[in-house]
């Protein structure tokens, strides 16, 4: 495989979608620092798990269409399967924090169900 | 028919999935897929996971439109509040809201939309009283929230998941 194979409207596309997709995971890891208490922060990673993602995963599944002269759907599935899972790990560490506030009578813990 | 394919759905993805990691297409590659989709599901049956009965496939189409706008448009909002080009005050905070939604499919559907779009977090929902807990990073009313979440999501996930 060689790049002169891509033509140059698919190279850029493929860029874009890449560079905003990872764009939006530095955001998302970015904002880890700039949000100031727990519940804000888990906010933030969410950005790379789901357009981010999104983005990254299309810009991949253009690239290897293209090259493989085929429709190439294999990344599809990283994403079905990210996505499925992203709310589980969120809903564990929510969980946690809401428990361990309460427990603790912080002033910012969550209103009782 | 019941007997040869328990769950139809999961049926479907098993197959599917082989396909999409084994392309391209062959022969030989669509035999293993049938029979990964026949076999794998009545090995499930031991499981005895409930069977999901999906109504009004329009509805599911409409609302994957509803929740795809949703998550572009809240990661945009959510990265510029991040990155402070949002301009005014800006508050957080926990809204309560009781849903009337009781099928475990439809709350797990909802709980993927609710952290498939940045911005909203679940914390707690309570299967006695139906109450679900979620916190959200721009709190402006919670009474809006609540209305949000139960006319775009709630309200098309009870009649796709309808008993």
């Amino acid at each position: 495989m060689n790049s002169t194979e891509l033509p140059v409207w698919a190279a850029w596309l493929v860029v874009v979608f890449a560079i905003v997709g990872a764009g939006f995971s530095l955001t998302g890891a970015f904002g880890l620092i700039r949000l100031r208490t727990f519940y804000e922060r888990v906010h933030a990673p969410t950005l790379g798990a789901t357009l981010g993602m999104a983005l990254i995963l299309m810009s991949s599944m253009l690239l290897l269409s293209l090259i493989e002269g085929r429709l190439v759907l294999r990344d599809a599935l990283i994403g079905v399967f990210l996505t499925v899972t992203t709310p589980v790990t969120l809903l564990l560490l929510a969980r946690a924090a809401a428990q361990r506030d309460r427990h603790e009578g912080n002033p910012d813990a969550p209103p009782d169900v | 028919m019941r007997r040869l394919l328990p769950y139809p759905i999961l049926s479907a993805c098993l197959a599917s999935t082989w396909l999409l990691l084994n392309a391209p297409l062959s022969p030989g590659n669509v035999l293993l897929a049938l029979s990964i989709g026949l076999t794998v599901p009545t090995v499930m049956l031991a499981l005895r996971p409930q069977a999901v009965r999906v109504h009004a496939p329009g509805t599911l189409a409409r609302l994957a439109v509803i929740v795809l706008y949703d998550m572009v448009r809240s990661n945009i909002d959510v990265a510029r509040i991040i990155l402070g080009l949002r301009r005014g005050e800006r508050r957080t905070g926990f809204v309560t809201i009781p849903l009337d939604l009781r099928e475990p499919f439809g709350i797990a559907i909802l709980s993927i939309i609710l952290t498939g779009t940045p911005g909203t977090l679940w914390v707690q929902y309570d299967s006695n009283t139906g109450c679900l807990l979620i916190h959200v990073l721009d709190y402006t009313d919670g009474e809006e929230w609540v209305r949000r979440v139960k006319d775009r999501y709630e309200r098309p996930l009870m009649q796709i998941f309808a008993p």
